[in-house]
């Protein structure tokens, strides 16, 4: 039971950082109808610049001006990049963000190198709050949960209360309509872009301390972020919001389960084989639900492709 | 490329070629027998090898993307499987000493990626666009993974090895050296792609390119952009699969990377550098990776950063890549005025050739101060010996990057004018041209 | 070796810019890693590591055959089997013979492969394969070769030293198993799980869990379950961000035991534990700097830390590889019939750079030399990562598993 309930604690925890990324990543898909590749190095980016900034001015500030930097730089790509090769069509728009995150990672290792960085958590949350059994829970992550759901909230107050959230949403469905309103719809998709970049590069500070900051953290998060906003239906927040969830509890579940194939294949009746060497099926014998816990949102993507092309709670076509 | 006046008539009639088209195929063939007599050394051919493997598996990833616009995300799982079935033939062969010579091994591959691509390819082609491409790449990350989870035919971490000697002599050879190896993929390169260029001109090979382009409008015709699609898409994984063979043969091993997810990627970047609007883009795209891959890794250490931003320059600036380039210059050749655009193009070409030079030394030069041993101080750029640590180089570096671009800038207007000159009908040759 | 290389295409033609510059008398290694890529960082130490040792111990003590001096040539092999093998090939026709790899043991399989498959067929240039760092127990049992040397202590030989420590612990009664899911991992679990069960039958192995290797984002959930399971102890062959990853979660999560592992120090790993992996992450492995068993070790190392500073002697084992190789060349009388140079290896005994004896096993071609488990502490007199933590020897193993059983049946030319 306590290990069902740390579980949950820990599935949230990473299904809120999936979250701030894919919020910033649907958004963007909703308004350039592309999935943005490079995605996931922003949020290297923002680990990177915080573990930079908080070496002189500490954790705090790191968290303050890092994602405003990677929003900027954000904001750069689309005014200078995207909305160039976006003449050419979607594909070469999708090749673009593919080649702008294998620079990026190209240009880290450049600055950085290929270590680890020593990026820390501060030391004012650097204990444990509490315990489930024998598990401890560190503050840290009980502030990133907390950070997470407050800009879920205030995102959600700015797209559905505020003037700004209003043009954003009528620019997204009517650009046409909203530009010959007289307002600078080139200006609101940058705009879009670099918020979308920024929350990126929030989850890279934060989570950097805890999953490691190295070149190769956005390629290990890359695909499954496009995973969680096509399982969630493209462009739609609360579909993002449900999905990182639910990956977060499916993985965080997985890795933690005991369950073995081999009582899988005894339950259908076959009975494990004397000389495993000799079997064509021994590595399904041996194979556990851990084992391939971290591939099962692919499987769940491809499964969604196929039965509902909309995802969870999209409402056009992917 | 394509060529509308014949397009109707293909549909009942076998092609007929005309000098034109043969004679490419003529000098390739030519071109390939001779090529192992000038480069004979065994590192060359391995590297030729290399190339012409590479040449088919873009060539089939353009039948996707260039041809059917289909974007896909895990193409190198049909070769790694062709390569992988290839060599558990191979290793059966060896054991039960059957009666299959090597040199038709590939067509097995083939078989098998196209077995492969008939299953996926039967619910991802339902969809083109975004749904194509997530669906290939949550397929790529699974069989990827298999790949170190079913040891038994994978052969997880180490791979699968084999033996290519033990085969049926092949009139003679026993395929013990590399330049027999070279002949053999030879033969299979200009055969697929002779094949592969023969499929984009069936009707099915036309009308993908119809579907790419307006999928409506061919519905409406009366096809099924859905079947179009999924023809294209078995054809594509059945010439991975014998580029996978191929694989299997020269390399004698296969592993977990020839499945990978970068694997992938690589042959994304490779076709797109190429060029995907012509049939010959893959090609040369794959000659000139290989080639940047094997140079530039043999002299810097910060390659790959080169290449990302060679990659993101020609999404950016050359969609077409090197092929669209090319042929960009047809029609002003055709009207035999090459000649005035050489002046303009050494103005700026050759200043911003020496701009990137400068920048790409700048990057040399602070990549060798920051990493390099205490004391060790001297590097080696563009074949000159020098100190990293002394002022001059960074000067010189420098000087050559804003001076090469502020010439190439300077050259630009009037390379542009030249340009629209030089492909204007009828337009006179102004005296600034190259008087 | 005076002929002419005459190689083709640019690739080549580069490569015959670098052949040439070089004199041609010199004993050419080439050392086959990943100098660029995600691997890259202990590609780079490597060769740091090689070039250093070459020049120190051979080429200013008078070189090997009365002055002939060693070389040793960079290949990045992109951590790639295929890579590897043009390297292989690119390197053979430089007119290379001996040729040095260690990361992973997917390319070394490929890379032996390869080499006897070369040296069956070409006779006349055929190479060794120097095997400094991969160490997955196949490659000198069933799939092992004459041209292959190994100059680590393997897998089976260093889980038999952890589990003498493991065994003689009496507060450790439960022990986790938990690695990445490939050969090597599995060879771990397997190792740790047999020599448990042989030496203490006492000691419950209450977890064996397989992680896909570098796929795995968050660790959280299988340090939960290490917790839960009530471990005294956890062993593991994870590396790179995969051990990091996998120690901080452990910790973070209250395990308050000792993490047993194979590879967690230097190339950052070191300095990110920092305070929380001391006295807690414990490496096995051969070559302990702390304490040092000679000045001259010190002043080698002290050396090697002035020219590289951004580099460690992570990988001890490469003084080795240089040192045996000089002397089985100047045994032989000829470091172009290699076949001669390896019968001088087999069997070699000599003084192990960091203390003690080395011996290359003539049966298997595997190194016999002691084996250390270390414990990250701060304040040792060599530290890691230019941080204030290195790694303290904590127990001794001397000639550890010289007895070992091996199933290789080699055939000699």
């Amino acid at each position: 039971m306590d290990l069902v309930v740390i579980n949950l604690i820990d599935g949230l925890f990473y299904g809120l950082l999936l979250f701030m990324l894919s919020s910033g990543l649907t958004l963007i898909f909703s308004m350039m109808g592309v999935l943005n590749f490079a995605h996931a190095s922003f949020y290297m980016l923002g680990a990177y610049f915080a573990y930079q900034i908080s070496m002189y001015l500490g954790f705090w500030m790191g968290l303050l001006i890092a994602p405003l930097i990677v929003g900027i730089a954000g904001a750069g790509v689309e005014r200078y990049g995207l909305r160039r090769v976006h003449q050419y069509g979607h594909v070469p728009e999708l090749i673009f963000t593919f080649g702008l995150a294998l620079l990026i990672e190209e240009l880290v290792k450049f600055f950085w190198g290929n270590n680890l960085m020593a990026y820390q958590e501060p030391e004012i949350l650097k204990f444990a709050l509490f315990s489930v059994g024998a598990n401890a829970v560190p503050a840290y992550k009980v502030f990133m949960i907390f950070t997470s759901i407050a800009i879920f909230v205030g995102l959600l107050y700015v797209l559905t209360r505020t003037r700004v959230g209003m043009i954003i949403q009528a620019a997204l469905s009517y650009p046409r309509t909203v530009e010959a309103l007289g307002h600078n719809v080139p200006l609101v998709f940058m705009g879009v872009f670099g918020v979308g970049t920024a929350l990126a590069g929030v989850a890279g500070v934060l989570a950097g301390p805890v999953l490691g900051t190295f070149p190769g953290m956005a390629f290990v998060l890359g695909s499954i972020v496009f995973v969680t906003i096509v399982i969630g239906g493209l462009g739609s927040l609360w579909g993002a919001l449900a999905a990182s969830l639910l990956l977060g509890w499916l993985t965080t579940f997985a890795a933690s389960s005991s369950f073995q194939f081999a009582d899988l294949l005894n339950f259908f009746g076959m009975t494990r084989p004397e000389d495993m060497s000799e079997s064509y099926l021994r590595d399904l014998w041996s194979l556990t639900l851990p084992q391939i816990g971290p591939i099962l949102p692919y499987i769940l993507m491809v499964l969604i492709l196929v039965f509902r092309p909309y995802g969870l709670f999209g409402k056009r076509d992917v | 490329m394509t060529d509308t006046y014949q397009k109707t008539a293909t549909v009942t009639k076998a092609p007929v070629f005309s000098m034109a088209q043969v004679a490419p195929w003529v000098i390739a063939v030519i071109f390939l027998m001779v090529l192992p007599i000038a480069f004979g050394s065994n590192s060359a051919i391995t590297i030729m090898n290399q190339m012409m493997i590479t040449i088919v598996f873009a060539l089939s990833y353009n039948m996707l993307l260039g041809q059917g616009g289909m974007l896909s995300f895990g193409h190198a799982v049909y070769m790694g499987v062709g390569g992988f079935f290839c060599m558990h033939l191979m290793n059966i062969v060896e054991a039960n000493e059957l009666p299959i010579p090597l040199p038709v091994l590939p067509i097995f591959g083939g078989l098998f990626g196209l077995g492969l691509a008939t299953i996926v390819g039967s619910f991802s082609t339902r969809k083109a666009g975004t749904v194509f491409a997530m669906i290939s790449l949550g397929i790529g990350e699974l069989i990827a993974a298999c790949s170190v989870i079913i040891v038994a035919f994978f052969g997880g971490e180490e791979g699968m090895p084999g033996d290519r000697t033990y085969f049926l002599p092949f009139f003679g050879t026993e395929f013990l050296r590399q330049i027999e190896v070279y002949y053999l993929i030879a033969f299979w390169t200009v055969l697929s792609a002779l094949l592969m260029y023969l499929f984009s001109r069936t009707p099915v090979g036309r009308m993908a390119n119809a579907v790419r382009d307006n999928p409506e409008r061919a519905e409406f015709l009366g096809y099924s952009a859905r079947w179009v699609r999924f023809f294209s898409f078995c054809g594509a994984g059945f010439f991975a699969g014998i580029a996978g063979g191929l694989f299997a043969i020269n390399y004698e091993i296969l592993t977990e990377t020839n499945l990978s997810t970068t694997q992938s990627g690589i042959i994304l970047l490779i076709t797109f550098l190429g060029g995907v609007g012509f049939f010959f883009g893959p090609i040369l795209g794959a000659i000139a990776f290989t080639l940047l891959q094997s140079v530039l890794s043999l002299q810097s250490e910060i390659w790959q950063l080169y290449l990302g931003a060679l990659f993101l320059a020609t999404v950016m600036f050359f969609p077409g890549g090197l092929a669209g380039v090319l042929m960009m210059h047809v029609p002003a050749a055709r009207m035999g005025r090459l000649g005035w655009l050489v002046g303009p193009y050494l103005r700026t070409i050759l200043p911003a050739l020496i701009g990137i030079a400068g920048l790409a030394a700048l990057m040399e030069l602070l990549f060798h101060v920051r990493h390099s041993a205490t004391g060790d101080t001297d590097m080696t750029l563009f074949w000159v010996t020098f100190d990293s640590h002394s002022i001059l180089p960074w000067i010189v570096a420098i000087v050559a990057t804003v001076g090469g671009i502020w010439l190439a800038r300077q050259g630009a207007p009037k390379l542009r004018e030249t340009w629209h000159r030089a492909n204007t009908p009828g337009a006179a040759k102004t005296t600034g041209g190259a008087a | 070796m005076k002929r002419t290389i005459k190689l083709g295409l640019g690739a080549a033609l580069a490569l015959s810019v670098s052949a040439t510059a070089v004199l041609a008398e010199n004993v050419k290694i080439a050392f086959i890693d990943p100098l660029s890529g995600p691997f890259a960082t202990t590609g780079t130490n490597g060769l740091a590591e090689f070039q250093f040792a070459a020049e120190e111990l051979v080429n200013k003590k008078g070189g090997v055959l009365g002055g002939t001096n060693f070389e040793v040539i960079g290949l990045d092999n992109k951590m790639d089997g295929k890579e590897s093998l043009i390297n292989l090939q690119v390197a053979i026709d430089q007119g290379v013979h001996y040729i040095v790899q260690g990361n992973s043991s997917g390319i070394a399989h490929a890379l032996t492969e390869a080499v006897n498959k070369h040296n069956r067929r070409n006779p006349d240039s055929q190479v060794l394969f120097l095997n400094y760092s991969a160490v997955d127990p196949a490659l000198t049992n069933e799939k092992c070769n004459f041209w292959h040397f190994r100059f680590d202590a393997n897998a089976d030989i260093k889980m038999d030293a952890l589990t003498d420590v493991i065994v003689q612990n009496d507060a450790i009664n439960k022990v986790y198993l938990i690695g990445q899911d490939y050969s090597f991992g599995k060879a771990v679990a397997a190792a740790a799980e047999r020599d448990l069960g042989a030496k203490k039958n006492t000691v419950e192995i209450v977890g064996n869990e397989l992680h896909p290797i570098g796929k795995v984002k968050d660790f959280t959930p299988y340090a939960r379950k290490i917790v839960a399971s009530g471990a005294d102890a956890v062993i593991t062959g994870n590396w790179g961000s995969d051990m990091v990853g996998l120690g901080k979660a452990i910790i973070e999560a209250g395990f308050k035991g000792p993490i047993y592992t194979y590879y967690a120090a230097s190339n950052g790993i070191t300095r990110t534990f920092g305070e929380a992996g001391a006295g807690t992450i414990n490496l096995v492995g051969e070559g302990s700097i702390n304490p040092s068993s000679s000045p001259e070790v010190d002043e080698y190392i002290a050396a090697f830390e002035a020219k590289y500073p951004d580099h460690d002697i992570a990988q001890p084992r490469i003084v080795n590889v240089i040192r045996m190789l000089a002397m089985a060349i100047d045994e032989a009388g000829t470091a172009t019939d290699v076949a001669k140079v390896a019968s001088a290896l087999e069997g070699m005994e000599a003084d192990n750079f960091w203390g003690g004896k080395i011996k290359m096993r003539e049966q298997d071609h595997q190194a016999i030399q002691d084996v250390y488990v270390m414990q990250q502490t701060a304040g040792v007199k060599h530290t890691l990562d230019n941080s204030e933590f290195g790694l303290e020897t904590v127990v001794k193993v001397e000639n550890a598993s010289a007895d070992m059983p091996t199933t290789c049946e080699m055939e000699r030319p």
